[in-house]
């Protein structure tokens, strides 16, 4: 609640000083915000219902038990390979792995999810190719996907 | 009008699906498909409250941070500044991974170093600020807080690292074909 509330004030700050010191950039920036919601609405409010409908059919148990502290490293393996494998956004994903949380899931496992998800594309893989070559876009995800493993086993023991 | 409409439809569909599939639910069994809306509902409330100020940051950052002058300041012998700007540029941005490449692509052409480009890389996707914001407020401040903790120096490292493996060669070879895009 604090959290949220400091956001706000300091977004509410930056706002009125930008405002104040460009009407104009301050409009097209808002038009921006809108629109990158708008963009995002349809894929959020279907997640949400995707997670309340799955949540209400998956029993805590059946979560634990796929991506829980007992699926140790067979639900951080997995976990990792779905978030290299899927493009999600964050404002998707985030709400999901909150969910995933509170119903039984562990740390290392949503984590390495995340983590792979932020870092490792391998649905982008031709882009990247594009722009840094098959050895640059290799190495870096290779690496990537190594560290976000190193990471989930590190959020685990310390908030475990 | 029609066409507004049938615009909306398809942008929606899944959500539509989704949404029969959940009255489905509660005609089968109805506390099942009650709770079901519950939850969504919830979620729904928790994460519109803390979503405004995100888009606020988002599209204020965009109009703000002058990206070219910062992509200027990432070039060879830049040093540890011109790092910390390449991670800069990346935090302060909004979008997907695959919407920073193009980015890259213009920091290869406009000659910014190479660890710098992949240090923007990285910061681009784990370190956002909207994004963590809004992290942290589905995940709790810990859990974001430490995994920025840890993303820090994997950043640094993976572009550490790919500045070693990649051979002058090839770094060039990226460059041409950066020039060429």
């Amino acid at each position: 609640m604090i959290f949220t509330l400091s956001i706000y004030i300091v977004t509410t700050a930056l706002l009125l000083l930008s405002f104040f010191k460009n009407k104009t950039k301050t409009k097209i920036a808002l038009r921006k915000s809108w629109r990158s919601f708008e963009n995002i609405l349809p894929q959020f409010l279907s997640v949400l219902m995707l997670i309340g409908i799955i949540l209400s059919i998956l029993s805590p148990e059946t979560i634990s038990m796929l991506l829980g502290k007992d699926s140790g490293w067979f639900g951080v393996a997995s976990a990792s390979l779905i978030g290299s494998i899927t493009l999600i956004p964050g404002f998707i994903a985030f709400p999901l792995a909150s969910a995933l949380l509170k119903s039984g899931a562990a740390y290392a496992q949503i984590a390495a999810f995340i983590s792979t998800l932020m870092m490792v594309g391998v649905v982008t893989f031709p882009m990247e190719i594009k722009f840094f070559g098959k050895k640059s876009t290799l190495i870096r995800n290779s690496f990537a996907f190594v560290f976000s493993i190193l990471i989930a086993v590190i959020i685990e023991a310390v908030l475990e | 009008m029609k066409y507004k409409i049938k615009h909306i439809i398809k942008k929606y569909r899944f959500f539509f699906i989704l949404l029969t599939v959940n009255f489905a639910l509660l005609t089968y069994d109805f506390s099942l498909g009650a709770n079901a809306f519950k939850l969504t509902g919830v979620n729904l409330l928790e994460m519109l409250s803390i979503l405004p100020p995100v888009f606020i940051l988002l599209g204020l950052l965009d109009v703000w941070v002058d990206k070219a002058l910062m992509i200027k300041l990432t070039g060879e012998g830049s040093g540890l500044k011109g790092a910390l700007i390449a991670f800069l540029i990346g935090s302060l941005a909004a979008g997907p991974l695959y919407a920073a490449f193009p980015i890259a692509g213009v920091m290869l052409k406009k000659s910014s170093k190479f660890s710098n480009v992949i240090i923007f890389l990285g910061a681009w996707s784990t370190t956002k600020v909207p994004m963590l914001i809004f992290e942290a407020s589905s995940m709790g401040v810990k859990f974001t807080v430490l995994r920025f903790l840890l993303n820090l120096p994997v950043i640094v490292l993976i572009a550490v690292i790919m500045e070693k493996m990649l051979s002058k060669e090839e770094k060039t070879e990226i460059y041409e074909k950066a020039e060429k895009l």
